[in-house]
């Protein structure tokens, strides 16, 4: 059988950059999209890259305070969700869209 | 082993985060997000936190995509219309994201040597017992402080989102 390039396990640094690519892609998406929805699972996108982090840096300073940060993200997040979406709500039972472009009060 | 399963998780991950930003529709990425965090608590089990992976899929795969999801029924949000874009998201916006995961590539490459690498196994204090521990002796303070701000948050979203009585 031939050997594989890879190697038998994964290092510290490939769950780090994955953690950066799934970052990355979060404000990608913040940026890119106008559905207010999706830019609010973008944010969530980029607390779950960070979660990844937290544990992988717990991993290698054998720590559980990782996952103590992690699981105050998480309750932050869950908090975050509840709030942001009765705005998105309200602002829907306001104004009839979801378009962020359109919703420019505060502009000029 | 461990390296074929992250591979495996990590793609499952990635692709669906692609997909999350590339769809137009909003029920189409919550289905994406969803991917990516059933893959995270995956991996999450790899590097030992057994709670933090249960609590990612009860707590976000479970409760706040059925948040997301509901919200999308409920205002039966559509797909978004196309607009025209200037030229120079396509033209520096991917470049610079790959140079920039490319150096924090890099430089991760060089801060981590990967002598070491992640044995499933070879961190086993994840569990419920010692996150209960440390949450309730030396993060006490913050765990009380997360509980007032969780009550706070409850009735925000009740205010917000309640029928004005005229």
């Amino acid at each position: 059988m031939p050997q594989l390039p890879i190697p038998q396990s994964a290092p510290i640094s490939w769950y780090l950059i994955l953690s950066a690519i799934l970052f990355a892609l979060g404000v990608a998406g913040f940026l890119y999209r106008r559905n207010i929805i999706t830019v609010f699972m973008s944010i969530e996108l980029m607390l779950n890259a960070v979660n990844l982090s937290f544990i992988t840096f717990s991993y290698k300073l054998k720590q559980v305070d990782g996952h103590i940060f992690s699981f105050f993200v998480m309750v932050v997040a869950a908090a975050e969700a509840a709030v942001g979406l009765a705005i998105i709500l309200t602002v829907f039972k306001n104004r009839q869209t979801l378009e962020i472009d359109e919703i420019s009060s505060l502009k000029n | 082993m461990d390296a074929i399963l992250f591979l495996l998780f990590a793609a499952i991950a990635v692709i669906s985060a692609i997909n999350l930003v590339l769809q137009t529709h909003p029920i189409s990425s919550a289905l994406s997000l969803i991917g990516v965090m059933g893959a995270l608590a995956a991996l999450y089990l790899l590097l030992g936190g057994e709670f933090i992976a249960a609590a990612q899929l009860i707590v976000y795969a479970g409760a706040i995509m059925v948040l997301f999801v509901f919200v999308i029924m409920l205002l039966n949000a559509g797909a978004e219309v196309k607009i025209r874009r200037g030229p120079w998201v396509k033209f520096f916006g991917i470049p610079l994201l790959v140079a920039f995961l490319g150096l924090i590539g890099y430089i991760l490459q060089n801060l981590f040597p990967a002598s070491e690498g992640v044995q499933f196994g070879g961190f086993t204090h994840g569990t419920a017992l010692d996150i209960g521990r440390l949450l309730f002796t030396s993060y006490l303070l913050p765990f009380e402080v997360t509980s007032v701000l969780i009550l706070v948050a409850l009735v925000g979203a009740i205010v917000l989102a309640r029928k004005e009585i005229d």
